[in-house]
């Protein structure tokens, strides 16, 4: 299993993940986006655009890690992985 | 004016105004701290719809059936369709130019960069204007969501670019106002006839006005009469920059356009228009106008200096009301700040209902008159930068 920790801003949309442990069955980020969707219709759109790719302000990673392919998710992610996904910050 | 509510979108959040212990009352409802570019009633359902900007999240839809005081997400959301596809211009850095730059045109993925407005038919149709340039419609009160083909196949945008490779030129050129800065089409007005709800005038920043007659399965210009001072040719059909039209409820054929070389009216539904700015009455540019329901002659704008200096003139905030269809306007100041005064007032946010007329701007003042603006009161002071502002 994955585990997934979300930015706290999105349980303010699905506050239905706010407090689970939420841990997922994947091979890649796009599957945990995937298992995310189907626990929270909508998330996806929320972190993905219509084509599928990484909004430009969020970020995800495998670890502390950022992952690399932000159009397509391909990055794989293995049992006891732990993929953070937060708005990215720019100063301000 | 008792039972009236205007809904005021801005960048922090829905507000609702109502009047209540004789004064107009401001308060949030919703999306605290999240920009609204939009929001409006549809009268047929008495659904609120709110067109977010969440810039970490994107453009989302949200609806409210209980007058504000609950919020969620459309189930369905607008989304362009895989395959959707348009002709940009991109900058770049040109060592060999004159001026160190030059420009190309890129044929660009399309995915939504901002929610602009939504109309609603009496037929029960909705209609939302998008950045980059998609008209989306709903036949099944906004249960789905598809993008306009024809219009966005048009001939003025390079053709079918779903089959191939169009003409590759575009007469659609772009609005800097999409959330990330993307410079892309934007449409922000939908003007529905009221007499027949297949036939409606769409503006485009920046492109023109374009018509439909059979419900948006043919689309023809309607810039006739429409001048520039942005073009060699001042006359030519594309490169028109309308900052918003609006038509008459009860006359719609009487059709005004605030737009960036001045304000224009048409009395025959936009198949010709004719300038009526006034510049010595400091009538000429601005972004938002709001015509009167019953009397296609009367129209209220609130106008800035000029495209170089978008700001009050002189420091005076007015409201500027013509009852003769541009033959002649007033400024309405009574009540209204008269130093030092440099609001901005966007597209959506001036609107009418009977003898009411309400406006806020980029600072944050919101005020209404109850008399069509021969007075004018103060709301607030302190409300976020207002994007909209709309009665219902």
């Amino acid at each position: 299993m994955v585990q997934v920790q979300l930015t706290r801003h999105l349980f303010a949309f699905f506050p239905q993940l706010d407090g689970l442990t939420l841990e997922v069955e994947a091979a890649d980020v796009a599957g945990v986006l995937r298992a995310l969707e189907a626990r929270a219709p909508g998330i996806g759109f929320y972190l993905c655009d219509e084509r599928g790719r990484l909004r430009p302000h969020v970020n995800v990673f495998i670890g502390n890690t950022l992952i690399r392919d932000r159009r397509h998710l391909s990055d794989p992610v293995t049992a006891g992985d732990k993929v953070s996904i937060l708005q990215a910050l720019s100063g301000g | 004016m008792s039972g009236k509510t205007v809904w005021v979108a801005t960048r922090k959040g829905t507000f609702k105004i109502e009047k209540s212990g004789g004064r107009w009352r401001a308060a949030l409802v919703g999306h605290a701290g999240i920009g609204v570019n939009y929001v409006a009633r549809d009268p047929n359902t008495k659904r609120l719809w709110a067109l977010l900007g969440h810039g970490h999240w994107g453009a989302k839809l949200s609806i409210s059936d209980d007058d504000g005081a609950t919020w969620r997400d459309n189930p369905a959301q607008v989304k362009y369709p895989e395959g959707a596809r348009y002709i940009g211009q991109d900058m770049y850095e040109d060592a060999a130019s004159e001026v160190g730059v030059g420009w190309k045109t890129t044929v660009r993925n399309a995915t939504l960069l901002k929610l602009w407005v939504i109309a609603f038919g009496n037929d029960g149709a909705l209609w939302i204007g998008t950045i980059p340039g998609g008209l989306f419609e709903s036949r099944d009160g906004g249960t789905s969501f598809e993008l306009n083909r024809p219009l966005w196949n048009h001939e003025s945008r390079g053709g079918d670019l779903f089959a191939g490779e169009g003409t590759g030129e575009t007469q659609w050129f772009g609005t800097p106002a999409s959330e990330g800065g993307e410079f892309a089409p934007g449409i922000h007005s939908i003007a529905i006839d009221p007499r027949s709800p297949q036939r409606l005038l769409i503006a485009v920043s920046t492109a023109g006005v374009l018509e439909t007659s059979d419900g948006g399965h043919t689309w023809r210009s309607r810039n006739k009469g429409m001048t520039m001072d942005h073009n060699p040719d001042p006359e030519a059909e594309w490169g028109h920059d309308p900052h918003l039209i609006e038509l008459c409820q009860s006359a719609p054929d009487h059709v005004w356009q605030q737009n960036h070389a001045g304000v224009f009216f048409s009395d025959n539904g936009a198949q010709q228009w004719r300038k009526v700015s006034a510049p010595g009455e400091g009538v000429h540019f601005g972004f938002p106008v709001t015509v009167d329901a019953h009397d296609g002659k009367v129209a209220w704008l609130v106008p800035g200096r000029s495209d170089a200096q978008r700001m009050t003139i002189d420091g005076g905030l007015f409201v500027a009301r013509t009852d003769d269809g541009g033959a002649s306007w007033r400024q309405l100041r009574n009540g209204l700040p008269q130093e030092a005064a440099y609001d901005v007032v966007y597209r959506h946010a001036l609107d009418n209902r009977e003898d009411a007329v309400a406006f806020g701007s980029t600072t944050g003042n919101l005020y209404l008159s109850e008399d069509r603006g021969e007075s004018w009161a103060v709301v607030s002071h302190n409300l976020p930068p207002i994007y909209a502002v709309r009665f219902g």
